[in-house]
Parts: structure tokens; sequence; C-alpha cells
């Protein structure tokens, strides 16, 4: 299978130098390609599973709970000002 | 004492023989003569480890002890700790110190636990041999040149080799029953939403469940039982799960009436020969014990794998988005612009594993492919489930091996992925169909521990516990240990 | 040749609720930049979406209010891309089942109305805030919006102009107002509308389709539509093709332009949440939230129409908010006589002076007992219409009762018949020459005398009988 690494990668975001993606580019194909086993199986009629038991989604009260503790939470952030996050500029 | 069960150390405690410090200060010593020989530990802090034995001791003073009062317990990476380092042994974590406690671990304090430390594991728990770790792989304690299975190796390596009597791992395709296998542990995946995910670093949300890793069964009721729960703070924790005594599950003696399923598609040519040879020896000690052998077949088996290798990915794939350089975790130096900072901090941050995990999932879930892979991983998905609600109707519980090989060599699988990813062959299936199941003790192959797994319907763990403390009562394997470490094999 | 414009409209409002959609962060607007947040708004490792439940009961009020089907089980969906402001690279949102499906507003055109479908209605998260003014290489990123509640409500293609747009926004903007699902304040950015547009032959396929991101407000939204159906037209009768891409007005230029940074492909990887079983209702829990909804716009027009016998338009004006429906309720029910001049009255007379106070009817420094009272007055003769008008004035700015005004000013109405008379006498006295010339068949002059009359009792005289008087003593 011809997988489009570079494409891949950029949607995931990861940098990949053109030897990378050639190093992975056959990896990924022969991953793929076990893969490709699934469609031995016949699946007519048959519904998907996204979760493991068929339970309901549990809901919570709209009732405030959470303190403001920001210097807390930015404490692990790479740069922040001002209580805001800083990024390299964002292009509309 | 090092090799001693929980429930040991706690008779002991209880009786007076001994203090929660003394306790802590053995496996600190243990852990600091070792685990350069190990890397089974990523964190270790001393002063805190003692603190919190010196707490226990006091507040065993003062009141009736908690269910795990003093005793120690090692942690996975991938456990959020407030207070030290979480980094999912990553890059991509790198400094990384969580404002919170998982629920688990909250659990686990509030029932007087020592925590003893951070465990290494392969990099966000994808790999089955820990060599995947940003920190380096971990040894084996039975063969120093094997692998200690994974991703919850360091928690495996650290009980094995008696630097903590009890640790936790989390299980998403076999992460804690195959490494309890190859290092000769019980090791326990409960039912999936039997314990709260709040807090543990997530792999694939749909399959993930953390567990404890331990010497014995009872040592596994024990700490599971104080693990579980309902917590309102995730969506996929079941809030009615059934229940029972997990202790008082563990005292089965026999196996009278037990109707065990024998699986042709775990006993299958390829598998190495000793490790089937003991799993069947094992399975006609039970036939002694009174149990039933019924041939069964679980016919989707062998799609398993594939199956997994789709959804396990493609929920990672996204389940990783939010290390993204913002609010947290590693940034590359001097980003040139927004998309530079992205693409170069995920590109330095993550491991070769964990970027063939997110491409393959970005890939399965992307226009035009999705039907074909991640749609038909999850039909095939209730097929393997629907597998397991057939086999149940003639059976109690299901018998096999957990893994087809013994601890491989360091190095032996990383080059090829499809062989290392058909590691976890006999574990995965029970994570796509939330099953709970467990893996004990059941001999040797090549001087390495073989392991046997017990899979039941969902939530009937106490089926589990039964049958395989009748084995554990009926044979040593478990009271085995490395020489190497100062044990006795 | 004959154009046609095709407008789908989506619109994003935020669901009026104490926290945000996932986690127990305060929605509060205006607090300091990210101190309303948490780890799972945060997309912090290890953190979980826990729903809010008043997010999905006032969703489906909303699917009922339109005329939708809901679906008693939905599902959430993880919609990928990395953006700063989205915490986690994955927005919660319900792709494959949405809880609200199929309905329908009907607007007023000048051919009778039209009916509008609207395809869904789903809840999703908001994303967070970046900033770029004043700042040089970087953005700033503020979370407080993240994860906030959010109902997209998707229409069908069904518009044909700007002006059908606008009806339909603003019936929704209604709509959502009475049923209090969401603030909508337009300028909080609490009701925002992308709107998808086209133009092709009449009878011919549908053309390629632009969107016009993140509108808030009504103006500019007609603004944009237009501007677009022009720039299109053009475009395809110079020869050219119309591009797909997002769009974003510019309120000052007058005009739009393409985002380039939308312009790049996006693949959005839909797949369902893991971290969320399906949400599931009953039908009974659908028809409790059925039994508590408010009476619509729609509803309270044709009601107003024939309960009260009210034009169409009195009709429409009374029914722009629920408080001024229900104020002009208790205005009829303390002066049930007559419900067009109370409708007259609040229309006119009070909503104008308040509009010059800058104020909405909820803040009417008099009440609608008091108007009534006033209306009374009117009614029993001891005011006249005119002088009402400087009595209700006197009312708004002093909160005085009307019969102390009237007493305090003397402005009770004159009704004895000889004090008229004496008026009118002197009146008649004093324009020979106009009594001449009525009587020699000038009828028109019959006014100027009323008038004249009405001026000597500075307008207390009772018009009625001046008219009366008049007739009989002018022969």
């Amino acid at each position: 299978m011809d997988i489009d690494v570079k494409k891949i990668a950029n949607l995931s975001r990861i940098r990949l130098t053109d030897v990378e993606a050639a190093d992975l580019a056959p990896q990924l194909s022969s991953i793929m390609g076990y893969i490709d086993k699934l469609s031995e199986v016949n699946t007519d009629g048959v519904p998907p599973t996204a979760h493991p038991h068929d339970v309901a989604m549990p809901q919570r009260a709209d009732v405030v709970t959470n303190p403001s503790r920001r210097d807390a939470l930015q404490q692990p952030a790479p740069r922040t000002e001002s209580g805001l996050y800083v990024v390299p500029k964002v292009l509309e | 004492m090092p090799f001693r069960s929980l429930t040991d150390i706690q008779a002991q405690l209880h009786a007076g023989e001994t203090t929660a410090v003394q306790v802590a200060q053995l496996y600190l010593d243990r852990i600091a003569q070792y685990n350069d020989d190990l890397n089974a530990f990523v964190h270790i802090d001393p002063e805190n480890v003692l603190a919190q034995a010196e707490a226990s001791d006091a507040y065993r003073k003062e009141h009736d002890a908690r269910p795990l009062e003093g005793l120690p317990i090692a942690v996975k990476d991938i456990f959020c700790t407030q207070n030290g380092p979480t980094r999912c042994c990553s890059n991509i974590l790198e400094d990384f110190e969580a404002p919170y406690d998982a629920h688990v671990i909250t659990r686990l304090k509030e029932a007087g636990a020592v925590l003893v430390g951070k465990t290494n594991m392969d990099e966000f728990a994808m790999g089955s041999s820990n060599e995947t770790s940003a920190f380096g792989g971990v040894q084996n304690p039975w063969n120093t040149d094997c692998i200690p299975g994974g991703s919850s190796g360091g928690s495996a390596a650290a009980v094995a080799a008696g630097l903590t009597p009890a640790a936790l791992g989390t299980d998403t395709g076999g992460s804690i029953r195959q490494p309890a296998a190859l290092t000769g542990l019980v090791g326990l995946k409960p039912t999936y939403g039997r314990v709260s995910r709040r807090g543990i670093i997530a792999f694939a949300s749909s399959l993930d469940q953390a567990g404890p890793m331990t010497r014995t069964v009872k040592d596994t009721a024990m700490l599971t039982s104080v693990m579980i729960g309902h917590d309102a703070g995730d969506a996929t924790s079941v809030a009615d799960a059934p229940n029972f005594d997990w202790l008082k599950a563990c005292e089965g003696r026999d196996m009278k009436g037990l109707k065990i399923g024998k699986p042709k598609e775990y006993f299958i040519d390829g598998m190495d020969k000793e490790v089937r040879a003991q799993v069947e020896a094992a399975l006609t000690q039970c036939e002694a014990l009174g149990a039933e052998i019924v041939d069964i077949s679980l016919p989707h088996t062998e799609y398993a794998v594939a199956a997994y290798y789709v959804i396990a990915p493609s929920e990672a794939s996204t389940n990783l988005s939010r290390y993204d350089a913002v609010r947290f975790g590693h940034r590359c130096d001097n980003p040139e612009d927004l998309e530079d900072m992205y693409a170069r901090s995920r590109d330095e941050g993550f491991g070769a594993e964990v970027k063939r995990r997110i491409l393959t999932g970005t890939f399965a879930l992307s226009s035009g492919y999705y039907d074909a892979y991640y749609l038909k991983a999850q039909k095939v998905r209730t097929l393997i489930s629907q597998d397991f609600k057939e086999a149940f109707e003639q059976v109690d519980i299901i018998a096999t091996p957990t893994s087809p090989v013994p601890a491989f060599k360091s190095g032996e699988k990383t080059d090829d992925p499809i062989t290392m990813y058909l590691s976890d062959i006999f574990t995965i299936a029970v994570n796509l169909a939330g099953l709970p199941a467990l893996s004990q003790p059941c001999g040797f192959s090549q001087d390495l521990p073989v392991g046997l797994q017990w899979i039941a319907p969902a939530w009937q763990e106490d089926t589990i516990l039964a049958a395989a403390s009748a084995y554990e009562n009926a044979t040593d394997w478990h009271t085995k240990s490395p020489v190497k470490f100062g044990g006795e094999a | 040749m004959s154009w046609e414009v095709v407008i789908g409209l989506e619109v994003h409002c935020q669901i009026n609720t104490k926290t945000k959609a996932f986690c127990g962060c305060s929605t509060e607007f205006g607090a300091e930049p990210n101190s309303q947040t948490c780890p799972v708004c945060l997309g912090m490792p290890g953190q979980l979406p826990v729903l809010n439940d008043v997010a999905a009961k006032k969703t489906i009020l909303t699917g009922l209010a339109i005329n939708a089907d809901i679906n008693l089980e939905s599902k959430f969906d993880r919609k990928n891309y990395f953006y700063p402001d989205l915490p986690k690279g994955y927005q919660i949102s319900q792709f494959a089942v949405p809880i609200v499906e199929g309905g329908y507003i009907d607007i007023p055109t000048k051919d009778g109305e039209k009916r509008l479908g609207v395809t869904r209605i789903h809840m999703e998260e908001d994303a967070g805030k970046s900033m770029h003014e004043g700042l040089d290489a970087v953005s700033h990123i503020d979370l407080n919006r993240s994860g906030i509640p959010l109902m997209e409500i998707v229409s069908e293609p069904d518009m044909r102009s700007a002006d059908e747009a606008i009806a339909y926004l603003k019936q929704l903007h209604q709509i959502i107002k009475f049923l209090g699902v969401s603030g909508a304040d337009m300028e909080k950015g609490q009701f925002r509308c992308d709107a998808n547009v086209s133009v092709r032959q009449k009878g011919a396929p549908l053309g390629t389709r632009t969107e016009m991101k993140n509108m808030n407000s009504f103006r500019f939204i007609k603004q944009a539509i237009e501007f677009e159906v022009l720039r299109q037209i053009e475009i395809i009768e110079d020869g050219g093709e119309v591009k797909q891409e997002s769009r974003l007005w510019d309120s000052v230029k007058n005009e739009s332009r393409s985002m380039r940074s939308k312009e790049e492909a996006h693949d959005y990887r839909y797949f369902p949440e893991p971290d969320l079983p399906p949400l599931r209702v009953t039908q009974e829990e659908v028809d409790a939230i059925k039994a508590g909804m408010p009476e619509l716009p729609n509803q309270l027009r044709k009601r107003f129409e024939t309960e009260f016998g009210l034009s169409a338009y009195d009709a429409d004006v009374l029914t722009q908010t629920q408080s001024l429906a229900q104020w002009y309720e208790a205005l009829v029910a303390s002066h049930p006589a007559n419900p067009k001049q109370c409708a007259n009255w609040l229309a006119n007379e009070l909503l104008g002076r308040l509009k010059e106070l800058n104020k909405d009817i909820s803040e009417s420094p008099i009440s609608a007992q008091a108007l009534a009272s006033l209306l009374d007055r009117i009614a029993d003769n001891t005011i006249s219409g005119k002088i009402a008008k400087d009595v209700l004035d006197a009312m708004m700015a002093s909160g005085k009762n009307v019969d102390a005004i009237i007493d305090e000013k003397g402005l009770k109405q004159v009704s004895d018949t000889g004090a008229i008379d004496a008026m009118i006498q002197e009146v008649l006295d004093a324009n020979q020459g106009q009594v001449e010339a009525y009587k020699g068949g000038q009828d028109r002059l019959f006014g100027f005398f009323v008038g004249q009359v009405m001026k000597a009792s500075k307008g207390k005289a009772n018009p009625a009988m001046v008219n009366q008087r008049l007739k009989e003593l002018l022969g």
C-alpha cells in the first residue's frame, strides 16, 4: 500500500525529515498490510462497538466546583505572560 | 522479607513485629542496591517515602489500620501523582509535574499505602518489551539479558526483584498481564469500567484499565478492592458495577464443578513448545482439583491483533494531540512559527514507536480510509465480544497462556513492529471485549517464567480469583524468586 | 440572466449554564484570563469529560420548540484539528448522531409564511480565545471560553435572499431568548453565525458555496451575504469559477476576504468519543421538558390577534420579548375593557418614552397596573387622551400615581355643562367674523371653534361635550 507519510505526518503535526519519511513508509505499509487481514471478516449487518459495555453516559449537575488556581495550573506551561499562554503568532 | 506478600507484611505490621518505616527502609535499600541493574524505577524520593511511612506509623498508633496501612506500592509512571514528576516515560513530558493525583492514587493514599516511586514503562504504554521508554529499557530479573515485557515492565521488574511487594500497572492490550507472566507475577486487568481512568494518562480510552501486579492472588484481590469504585469524574466508570467480597473470593481451594474453556485458537503452532506444555500441565492440575476442561473456539481471535492495531492507535493519535507545547510539556527552542513549534516539539518529544502509532492512527481515521479501517475494526470488535459471550454460555471461565513465548532478548524484536505486536496475541482480545483477566505463574521455560491467563465474563473477577487461588494453593510457582536478586528459584 | 441565491446558516449559540460543558468551571463572562480553567478544560494529561446535564435538557427544549425530532440516543464524537486555543487538539462535538434532527422555522414573507428547514442541532464545546492585537511575533491564549457548551443549529439551504436569512435568524434568536436556553447576547459572542452562500441559474444544480465565518450582528450578516452574492455573480459573469473557501467579513472595510489559514484542506477525522458512552434520554424525560415549555413567539402572536383583536403589526411588536408580552398581558388584566387601547399606549407611548431613556420594558419606572389606572381615567372621562400623555410623563418622572398627579396639577377634565357653555360663549363672542362665516356655510370652521375652546380650557374640557354643546349653540 502506498501511504503519503508526509501528509499524515503533517496532519499529526510531527516533523519528518525525508530520510525518516522514507524509513517509515515501508513500516506503515507493512502495518497496514497486516491490518488488511480485517477485510477477510464478513461483517455484514454487524454493528460497530465503540464502548466495551452497553451503558449510558452519566451526567453531572450544573454546579461550579472548580476553584480558580491558575498559577498552579500554569506552572507546567512553557511560556506565559500575565496569566495568558504565549505561542508564536497565530495567522487567521 | 523482600519477597514476602503484601498480606504477610500486613500481618507483621498488625502484630507490631515491624513498622512501616522499617518496611519502607528495607525496600529503599534494595532499590538503591539493585535499581541500576534493572532500571525499574525512573523516580524515587526516599525522604518522601519515609515521610509517608512515618505518617502511617503515627496513624496506626491513633486509629484502626486502614486497608493498605503502611504497605509499599510502586506506581507506573502513567499515573499522575502530585509533588513529583509524571512523565509517562516520554520526553514530551520532560519536567512535567501533575497538579493533581489520579483517582486511583487518591484511593491508595486514603487506604494508608506508602507510594514508593514511579516505575519505568514503554513510552505512553506503547510497547510490549519496555524498550520504547525515554528512560531506557528494563532488565528482567530472571535473566537480565531479557526484557521484562511491557508496557508495565518497570512495575513487573520491581516486584519480581523484590524492590517493592506490589505495583500498579495499566493494561491496554496486555500491559499488566504480559509483563506479569514474563516475570512470574500475578497481574489483573479488571473489567473495563471497574477502575477509574481519571488521572491516568490515556493511551486508548476504550481499552485502558489499571490494575495491580503482585506476588500472590490474594494481594491482587486486596489491592484491587481498594482501586475500584465508581468515580463520577470518569464517564466510563460504571456506577452500579456488580461487586463482591474480594478477599473472600480468594478462599477457593478446589475447582469442583468449574467448567474451564480451553480455546483452540490459543494453543497454536508457532508458540513456544515449553510454554504450551506448562499451560497444559496447569490445566491437568486444574482437572485434578475438580475442574472440567471443555474445548471451545473463539473463532475471531486471529483478527484481534489487527482490530486492536487500528482501534488503539486511532484513539491514541488523538489522545496525544494535547501534547502541543502550549500549556505543558516540551517546547522546541526558538520556534519559527506556530507550525514549526508543533511539528518540531512533537518530533523531539515523541519516540519512534509513539510516532509510528500516531501516524498509523491518523491514517486509519483519515478521510477515505475510515470505513475500511476504523469502522471495520469496530465491527470485528463486536464479533470478538460475541465469541466470548457464546463461549461463556458453555463454560464459567477460560484458561489460556498469557504470552506465546517467555521473555525474549532485549533488542530481538525492536526492528520488526509486527513481530513485536504479535507478542500480545493472547491478551488483546480481552481488552477489546472489556473483560477481566488475570495472569499467574504456572512454570518455567528456559528458566524464564510462564504465565497462565484466566478470562471471565464482565464483572466476574470473583470467578477468576477463586480459580487462581485454588491453583496457587496447589502449586508453588508463586514462591519462586530470582536468585540473582537474593531470591529462591 | 436570472440568478437564484441559496443560503444555509449555521448558528453557534452558547447554552445558558452555570458551568462548562464537561467540567465544573464557571461560565461567567468577563473574568480574568484563564481564571476559569481546570485540568479538564485545559486538556491536561489523564483528564476526562463529564457532561453537564443542563446542556442536554436545554438543547432538547430548543429542538422541541422548532418542531424537531429528539434522538433518544445520541453520540459524541471527536473533531480533530490543531489550534492553540483548542486544548485537547480535538473538539468534543456530535457528528454522526446529534441530539436533535429535522425541525423547521416559519418566517413571514411578502408572499405569506415560508417554512425553512432545520437539519439538526448538536451539542459541542467552545474553543478558547486567541489574541493578536498589539502583539508582535506572538499570540496570547485565554482558555476561559474553552469548554463552554454550545448548540450548533444547522439549517437546510432553504433561504433565497439575505432578507430571508435575517428573518430566520431573528426568529431563531427570539425563540432562543423566549426559551431561556441562551443569553444569545450577540456582542458577547453568545449567538454567532456562519453563512453558506452560493448562486445558480434558476433550476440549475447548486453552485459552489463559500462559507462566511463567525458573524455576530444581523447587520453585518446581511451586508456580508449581499456582498458575497454580488461577488460570486460577478466572478461567474466574468467567466470565472467560485472557489470553495471560508471567508471573513471585515465590517470596517465592508468587504470579505479569504481566510488563508482555513484554506488547507481539513481532515477532521471524526470518530466516536471513547471517553463518553452514548447519551440516552427517555421519552418521559422529553415529555417532561415539553410540558415545561413556555409559549413561543408565534403562538403568542396568534393568541394576541385572536384573543385581543390586535393587528398583526401590534401583535408582532408586543411579542418581541417575553417580558414585553407578559407586561402587556398584565396591563390588559388590569384594564380589560380595551385591549387595543392597551396595545396602543404600551407600544406607542410607553415604549417610545423608554426608548428615549434607553431602557427595556423590564426597567420601566411605572408598573402595568399604574398604566392601567391611567387608561381607566381616560375611560371615565376624568382626563382626555391628550392630557393623559402629559400625566404619563409626570408619572414616569415622579413615580407618583395617576390620581395624585391629576389633583396636584388640576388636570381634571371639565365636564360641567355650565362651565363649558361659558367658555364657548366667550370664544364665539371673540370671533364674530368666523361665526358669521360658519353660519354662511363654511362648515370647516367647526374645528377651529373646538380648538379655541379646548385652548381656553387648557385642554381640560371634555372634548365630546365641547363638540356636542358647540353644535347646539351654533344652531
